[in-house]
């Protein structure tokens, strides 16, 4: 079963990056963000019962904490954009740039 | 047997769910998606000797992160779907082509990987006497350092995030008496007509009628007026449907006035 | 010979150990008078004098001092400071017979110039100006004699550098005189190359610079006879520079651009016989046996001479006359100085009286220019005597005493030179007789252009005598001019005294005998040379506009083409080197600098395209990067 979890999850984290990749809304780019981070949680836990080792969950615990943190910050940042641009596309914001 | 079953569904339940986030237009059913996968995720957790991450992942993700993902989308506007034409001149073709590509690699290595059979937790588990005893265990022991430095990250981030929103005030905040004052000012002392006076149409997009008989542009939500035209529902009087196609244009380009309206909502809701 | 010069005897107290008085004196004028600017605008003029009068009763003391000793003991070193340590150098002074002949004669003429210019300058609101540099130059001059080693003789050669450049340039606002400034300037650093490469290898052989240690050591260390030679030539480089010798010669006539007393003190009397002063004061090094270096400047001064005497034929310009004049007898003097112990007591008297009646002459000079309205075209004077009497009386004594009229002061140094010259090397003595015919000639037609014949100045010039201030110095001039050859050559008199710093030996000492074939040669010649200017000059009527002249007298009006000569040996190849380099400069280093840059910012600007600003362009290179990577890593096997 090992096997197939690990492919779920390589197919669910490729699946966030190509969202990441072709979405333009912060938002839902965020979101595959996420779903790139839960796709490794996968991952971990099932290499965590693969080797019969606790410390895979200990570190998907730790995933998910940093990730509520991050998504704090982030969605603070999208408001703050979306307030002064009126816009949540991440294609606006190109002024850093040659 | 039941892992088996219980992972296929799931699977192809997940799997859907990703995609259609990704493929869909409103961000809305996209953070719904998201939520349908982190929720077959959280079963598929419990189903892998995890049930402390499984309720962590649906209190967490779908319970506090997917809220502030609605909460934002809704304070930045639910009604603006996005536009699926690409700028960038190639970045579609070579994303799906990466996101292949790549997903390619991580199958065939793990299709080629030979794993042992499962080892299962109960050997790691059966020192500390249960499953949730050795997790706190690790978490207070060897991890404690990691766990309270996530402490202090989740402190700052709540900072962050209140710094990062704030505001400054740059005019005295406005009294009733000063509201008052300005709505005596303004067009209309009295409140805005409600709409749907007229008999044959009782209803919310439909404008009212002033005493002298002509059409109250300003009793119908601009919103509504707009929805009205873009779906062709507009009345068969030449009159009211005039009005509320000029409502609706009105919500086209915003007034200043109106700009200043929605600044004051937002701090309204911080 | 060499056994006669006398050792240095260390000296402290009296007027000669405070002898150094005699440079800080001037020195301090110099340096009150430039700080202090207009605050000394009145009196300025008169500090410097005092200051040059104060150094020069310093000098007649120190050379009362010197004679009250022995003849074997009249060379006193004064020692000052540790100069350079690292190179046990000391800064000290050198009194002896040959440097108290020269401070004599710097601070007596300097004296009497800075007098005369208190009159001359009277209308130029730069008058402290003028003095402040004066005094500089006499503090450098004296430095440059005095000192009793090589570099302070250096640092005063290069003082009466500056002061000489600061002063030729001195009405700057004249773009002949700025120029004419920086054209002696650099030709003096020619010059100057020489006497500092010479300093670098007397020291690279010696190990010492002072004057002292040196006597001893050329006899004992041995050095070959190709580095006494190189010596000797490079100090002679060095002495052509200061003294106007071929080839170097070609700065001194533009030098006239400056103040007619500029003229007299620094391109006639004192600065420009500086290099005989190196020459004798070095006389150890041009005369070893069997060196070439005293027949180099034996040749020199020959050809100087008659090169000065032939330019000063054809000039209209009556101070670029005696400029050509001045290079010529300077060149008898550096004859004189080739020819050894012999020449060196006519070399130093000619120099003396030459001092003396050059002054006199270019003073004169000034004065005939003050009242007509600073005309030099000597074809408008003309018949000057009667208005400027006393101008006129002692112009004529100095031209009497130049052309070596029997019995004044050239007569005396001149003959000296030649007969000595005749003595040791015929055909240059020949040369020098026929350069006196010559110089009878030019001064001749001086004295007749200026003083004789018909009025043909201007209308609105109006000739008068200058003031007292002016003639006293000169009438102080001519009396030296008149007398003072015979009383230094008349039984040997500056021989003996000499004779402890340069050598030879009162037996030898050369009895002055004017009749000989060269003296009467000279004599008859200097005769014919004055009859045939007056034919020209005097009796018939001087053109008022310079003839065409035949092809001699355009070459002497040309200097000898020594600036064409200048121009397209050095001057065209120099620019065609800064050309080739501005050129290679320009389009090789540059080109290549500019092209890398110009490369670089180009495919930068193309490269920074990239850059687009759109996080998810940036987010899709990096994600192929990584499935790139992770390919590899598979390709590799490490998964």
């Amino acid at each position: 079963m090992t096997t197939h979890y690990l492919v779920l999850s390589g197919l669910l984290f490729a699946i966030g990056a190509m969202g990441v990749l072709i979405r333009r809304n912060a938002i839902v780019v965020f979101m595959c963000v996420e779903l790139m981070l839960n796709a490794c949680n996968l991952a971990f836990v099932t290499f965590s019962r693969q080797v019969g080792n606790l410390e895979g969950q200990i570190i998907a615990f730790f995933v998910m904490v940093v990730a509520a943190a991050e998504v704090v910050v982030g969605l603070a940042i999208i408001v703050t954009i979306f307030r002064t641009r009126r816009s949540a596309s991440v294609d606006d914001a190109n002024l850093l740039k040659y | 047997m039941g892992e088996t079953i219980t992972f296929w569904v799931l699977a192809v339940v997940s799997v859907g769910a990703a995609l259609g986030m990704v493929f869909n237009r409103k961000a809305v059913y996209s953070a719904l998606m998201l939520g349908t996968v982190m929720l077959s995720l959280a079963v598929l957790y419990a189903v892998q000797d995890a049930p402390f991450l499984a309720a962590v992942q649906i209190i967490v993700y779908t319970g506090a992160i997917m809220m502030l993902f609605l909460f934002v989308l809704m304070l930045v506007g639910v009604d603006s779907s996005d536009s699926f034409v690409e700028t960038l001149k190639g970045q579609r073709f070579w994303a799906v082509i990466a996101a292949l590509g790549f997903g390619t690699l991580i199958v065939v290595a793990v299709g080629n990987a030979v794993f042992a059979p499962e080892a299962g937790l109960q050997q790691a588990t059966a020192g500390a006497g249960g499953y949730v005893r050795s997790i706190a265990l690790l978490l207070f022991t060897k991890y404690v350092f990691a766990f309270e430095i996530t402490s202090a990250l989740l402190i700052t981030a709540a900072l962050a995030a209140m710094v990062l929103t704030h505001r400054e005030r740059l005019f005295e905040k406005p009294t009733q008496k000063d509201l008052s004052k300005a709505r005596f000012q303004g067009d209309h002392p009295s409140p805005l007509p409600g709409p749907g006076t007229y008999a044959r149409n009782n209803a919310i997009d439909m404008p009212a009628l002033l005493p002298d008989g002509s059409v109250a542009e300003t009793s119908v939500n601009r919103y509504i007026a707009r929805y009205d035209v873009e779906h062709d529902r507009l009345p068969a009087d030449p009159r009211l449907a005039q009005a509320i196609k000029h409502t609706a244009e009105q919500e086209e380009a915003p007034t200043e006035a109106e700009q200043d309206a929605t600044e004051h909502g937002s701090e309204v809701t911080k | 010979m060499e056994s006669e010069i006398a050792q240095i005897t260390q000296h402290t107290g009296g007027v000669i150990g405070n002898a150094w008085l005699m440079i800080a004196f001037p020195l301090v004028g110099a340096f009150i008078l430039l700080v202090f600017n207009k605050l000394t605008d009145r009196w300025g003029h008169l500090l410097g004098v005092a200051m040059s009068l104060a150094s020069f009763v310093v000098a007649v003391l120190a050379f009362f001092e010197l004679i009250g000793f022995g003849a074997s003991e009249r060379r006193r070193a004064v020692e000052l400071y540790e100069f350079i340590p690292n190179l046990d150098l000391k800064m000290g002074l050198l009194i002896d017979p040959l440097s108290i002949s020269f401070a004599l004669l710097i601070t007596g003429v300097g004296s009497l110039i800075h007098i005369y210019s208190i009159g001359y300058m009277a209308h130029d609101e730069h008058r402290r100006r003028f003095f402040a540099y004066l005094n500089l130059f006499v503090s450098a001059m004296l430095l440059l004699v005095l000192a009793d080693n090589y570099v302070g003789l250096f640092i005063g050669w290069e003082g009466v550098g500056l002061a000489s450049y600061l002063l030729i340039g001195f009405w700057q606002f004249k773009p002949s005189a700025a120029v004419a400034a920086k054209k002696a300037f650099v030709v003096n650093r020619v010059g100057d190359f020489g006497l500092l490469v010479g300093m670098f290898v007397i020291w690279t052989t010696f190990g010492t610079l002072a004057f002292k240690d040196l006597y001893g050591k050329i006899g004992e260390a041995g050095a070959s006879d190709g580095v006494m030679l190189a010596i000797g030539l490079l100090l002679l480089l060095g002495a052509c520079g200061k003294s106007a010798q071929l080839p170097l010669q070609s700065w001194l006539l533009d030098a006239m651009e400056g103040p007619t007393p500029v003229s007299a003190l620094i391109h006639a009397a004192t600065m420009v016989t500086a290099g005989v002063y190196l020459v004798v004061r070095s006389g150890a090094f041009f005369f070893p046996e069997g060196s070439g270096a005293a027949l180099a400047v034996t040749i020199v001064g020959a050809a100087t001479l008659l090169a000065g005497a032939i330019i000063g034929c054809a000039k209209d310009d009556i101070k670029k006359g005696l400029a050509g004049s001045t290079m010529s007898q300077i060149g008898y003097m550096m004859l004189g100085a080739g020819l050894g112990p012999a020449g060196y007591a006519f070399a130093i008297g000619h120099l003396i009286t030459h001092g003396f009646f050059k002054a006199d002459l270019f003073l004169g000079a000034g004065s005939v220019m003050h009242g007509m309205n600073d005309e030099v075209n000597m074809r408008k004077y003309g018949g000057l005597r009667k208005f400027m009497p006393i101008t006129f009386v002692t112009f004529f004594i100095g031209y009497l005493a130049i052309i070596g009229f029997p019995l004044l002061s050239g007569y005396f140094t001149k003959d000296g030179i030649i007969e000595t010259a005749v003595h040791h090397a015929p055909v240059l003595g020949w040369l020098a007789v026929l350069g006196a015919g010559i110089t009878g000639f030019y001064m001749s037609r001086m004295v007749f252009m200026t003083f004789f014949g018909q009025k043909r100045w201007a209308d609105d010039a109006h000739p008068h005598e200058s003031p007292a201030v002016m003639t006293v110095p000169l009438m102080v001039l001519s009396l030296g001019a008149l007398g003072l050859g015979a009383w230094l050559v008349l039984g040997g008199t500056l021989y003996d005294f000499l004779i402890p710093s340069v050598g030879g030996s009162a037996a030898e000492a050369p009895k002055f005998n004017p009749f000989t074939t060269p003296g009467l040669v000279t004599l008859a010649l200097v005769a014919v040379g004055a009859v045939f200017a007056w034919m020209r000059y005097g009796r018939a009527e001087v053109p008022a506009v310079q003839p065409r002249g035949s092809f001699l007298t355009t070459f002497a009006r040309r200097d000898l083409y020594g600036d064409a000569i200048n121009e397209s040996l050095f001057m065209r190849p120099g620019q065609w080197l800064t050309r080739l380099a501005v050129f290679f400069d320009n389009r090789g280093i540059d080109g290549l600098v500019n092209g890398l840059a110009a490369g670089i910012g180009g495919s930068s600007g193309r490269l920074r395209r990239i850059q687009t600003g759109f996080a998810r362009t940036y987010a899709l290179s990096i994600f192929i990067g990584a499935a790139l990577l992770t390919g590899a890593l598979l390709l590799v096997g490490t998964i």
